[in-house]
C-alpha cells in the first residue's frame, strides 16, 4: 500500500510537471505547426530572473511571478524575433531561426551571467517533507502535483469556455478560415505565445525547484521532454500532450523503481526504446489531432 | 458597394485571374458562374482577403481594400463562405456559431439573439447545438457555414458553392435561404457551378472563361443568350 501511494506521488508529480511542459509546446505548435526550439530557453529565463532578483528581498512568491512574467515576455519576444519575420516565408527558416535564438539566449546567459550554476533562491516549503498514509515525500512534489492540476484545469477552462480559447481552438484546425470568421492571427498567436511562456516559467520554477541551480544549458531537458511526450501523445492535441507527459513519467518513474542500480544511469535509453516501440504500434500518436493541417 | 477592377491573382507562374472587373450593387445578388478553373473561387478569396492580389484592385463603399486581411475584411462587414465549407469539426455547432461572432464578441445579448435566429432559421442546427460539427451531414454543414458567416452581421455576403456535392432538395433549401437573406437586404456575391439555380436567384451574372469575363448581363439576359451547357464544359 505505502508503495502503491509512494508510486503514485511519484508518477503524478513528475508527469505533472511533463504535462505542463508539453503542453507549453504543443500550444503553439498546434497553431503554427512549428517546433518552437526555444522553448527551453524560457525555462532558463525564468531561472536566471529568480537568480537576479534573489537580493531583492521581495517575498518569494512575488519573485516567482516576476520570473514567470519575465517567461511569458521572452516567450513572446521569441515569436516576434524568430518566428513572425519569416514565418509566412518558409518552414526551414523558422525551424533554423528558433534553433539561433535559442542558442543566443543560451550564449547570453553564458556570457552575461556564468557557466556556472546559480543558486536560486527557494521557499522552505521546496526542501520540507510531508508524511502521507505512511509515506515520506518531499513537498516539493506535492506542490507540482497542485500546480498541474490548477494549471491544467484553468487552461482546459479557457479553451473551453472562452471565446479566444475557442477561437484558438478553431485556429488549430484551420487558421484562414478562423481568420475570415474575423478571429486576428496576430492575437491568436500571441496569445498562445504567451500561455506557452506562462506554462514555461511555472514548469521552470517547480523543475528548478528539484535541484535548486540554474545553468545555460537547463531547457535542454524539458524541452527534449516536451517534445517527447507530444510526440507520444499525437502532436497535435492539447489532451494528448498531456497524456504523453503522463505517460513518460510513468515509464520513467517505473523504470526508475525496477531497474537495477548499475543500470539506472542508462534509464533514458529504456525510455526512448519502449516510446520507439509505442510509435511503432501507433505512428500518429495515442490521440489523433484536429481533421485538417493547413499551415499559415 | 463592391468595385472589383482588373484584379489578377497568381500562384507562382500561373496567372488564376486575369484581370477581371466586376461590381455589386447594395442590396444585390450577383452570380459569378463559369466552368472548373474559370478562376471563380479565386476571384472570391481575393476579395476576402484571403489570397494576394497581383494586380487591380478591390474597393468596399469606395473605399480601398484590395490587400486587407481577411479578419479585417469581415470588421469591414464582408463574411465569406468558402466553397471547402470549413466547419470546425472539433468545434460544437454553438461554438462554431460564436467564433462566427467574434468581431463583435462583448455584444452578448446580441448575439443570443441572432443564435436564436439562426436556429429559428435552421432548425437542425438547433437540434445539434452540442454536437461537434464533424459529425454533421453535408447539407448540415453548409447551412453552419452560412448561418456562422451571418453571426458576424455582415453587409455583404460572399458565397462559394453553396451547392456543392449536396443533394437536389437540400440544394433546394439552400437556394430558397440565399433568396431570403437577398430579400432581408443583404449585399451577395455567388459563385456557382449550378448555373441554372444561380441564374434564378441573381439579378446580374458574370460569366468567366480562363481567368476573365467572357459575358455579363442581366441573369434573364444571361439565360437567354448563352449557351449554358457550353458553361460546364468550359467552352
Amino acid at each position: 500500500m505505502t508503495f502503491a501511494i509512494q508510486f503514485l506521488i511519484d508518477v503524478l508529480s513528475l508527469g505533472g510537471a511533463y504535462a505542463l511542459m508539453a503542453l507549453g509546446l504543443v500550444v503553439v505548435f498546434g497553431i503554427l505547426r512549428l517546433v518552437n526550439f526555444a522553448y527551453g530557453e524560457l525555462i532558463m529565463v525564468a531561472g536566471y530572473t529568480m537568480f537576479l532578483v534573489s537580493g531583492s528581498g521581495l517575498p518569494w512568491l512575488v519573485m516567482a511571478a516576476v520570473a514567470v512574467v519575465m517567461a511569458i515576455l521572452a516567450s513572446i519576444a521569441t515569436d516576434y524575433v524568430a518566428f513572425r519575420p519569416v514565418r509566412a516565408k518558409s518552414v526551414t527558416a523558422v525551424l533554423i531561426t528558433s534553433f539561433a535564438f535559442s542558442t543566443l539566449l543560451q550564449n547570453a546567459a553564458l556570457l552575461f551571467i556564468s557557466p556556472r550554476p546559480r543558486t536560486v533562491p527557494l521557499p522552505d516549503m521546496f526542501s520540507q517533507v510531508v508524511v502521507i498514509g505512511g509515506v515520506i515525500t518531499p513537498m516539493r512534489n506535492l506542490i507540482t502535483i497542485a500546480a498541474a492540476v490548477i494549471l491544467l484545469g484553468l487552461f482546459a477552462l479557457l479553451m473551453r469556455r472562452t471565446v479566444l480559447g475557442i477561437a484558438m481552438r478553431a485556429a488549430a484546425t484551420n487558421f484562414t478560415m478562423a481568420r475570415m470568421l474575423g478571429v486576428p492571427s496576430n492575437v491568436i498567436i500571441s496569445a498562445a505565445f504567451a500561455i506557452s511562456g506562462l506554462l514555461a516559467g511555472v514548469v521552470g520554477l517547480l523543475w528548478i525547484g528539484r535541484i535548486g541551480t540554474v545553468v545555460p544549458g537547463i531547457g535542454l531537458g524539458p524541452l527534449l521532454i516536451a517534445f517527447i511526450a507530444t510526440v507520444i501523445g499525437g502532436m497535435r492535441s492539447l489532451s494528448g500532450a498531456v497524456i504523453g507527459g503522463f505517460l513518460l513519467a510513468f515509464i520513467d518513474t517505473s523504470l526508475n523503481y525496477t531497474l537495477p542500480q548499475d543500470l539506472l544511469k542508462f534509464r533514458d535509453a529504456f525510455t526512448f526504446s519502449l516510446v520507439i516501440l509505442i510509435l511503432l504500434w501507433r505512428p500518429e500518436g495515442l490521440i489523433k489531432g484536429p481533421a485538417t493541417g493547413q499551415r499559415t | 458597394m463592391l468595385e472589383v477592377t482588373d484584379l489578377e491573382v497568381r500562384y507562382g507562374a500561373i496567372r488564376a485571374v486575369r484581370g477581371i472587373s466586376l461590381s455589386v450593387a447594395k442590396g444585390e445578388l450577383v452570380a459569378l458562374i463559369g466552368a472548373n478553373g474559370a478562376g471563380k473561387s479565386s476571384t472570391l478569396m481575393c476579395i476576402a482577403g484571403a489570397l494576394n492580389a497581383a494586380a487591380g484592385s478591390v474597393r468596399l463603399a469606395g473605399e480601398d481594400v484590395t490587400s486587407a486581411t481577411p479578419e479585417k475584411m469581415v470588421r469591414k462587414g464582408v463574411a465569406t463562405v468558402p466553397e471547402t465549407r470549413d466547419v470546425f469539426p472539433d468545434l460544437t455547432v454553438s461554438e462554431n456559431l460564436r467564433l462566427g461572432s467574434y468581431i463583435r464578441r462583448h455584444d452578448t445579448a446580441g448575439i443570443a439573439q441572432d443564435q436564436e435566429h439562426m436556429f429559428g432559421l435552421f432548425p437542425v442546427l438547433a437540434e445539434r447545438a452540442a454536437q461537434p460539427a464533424g459529425t454533421l451531414s453535408g447539407g448540415e454543414q453548409q447551412m453552419l457555414v452560412i448561418a456562422r458567416a451571418m453571426m458576424s452581421r455582415p453587409t455583404v455576403l460572399l458565397l462559394d458553392e453553396p451547392s456543392l456535392g449536396l443533394a437536389p432538395v437540400i440544394v433546394d433549401q439552400i437556394f430558397a435561404m440565399i433568396a431570403e437573406l437577398k430579400a432581408s437586404g443583404l449585399t451577395i456575391l455567388l459563385v456557382e457551378q449550378n448555373v441554372a439555380k444561380a441564374l434564378l436567384v441573381a439579378d446580374r451574372a458574370y460569366v468567366m472563361r480562363l481567368g476573365t469575363v467572357s459575358t455579363s448581363g442581366t441573369a434573364a439576359e444571361i439565360s437567354a443568350n448563352t449557351d449554358l451547357s457550353a458553361l460546364y464544359l468550359g467552352g
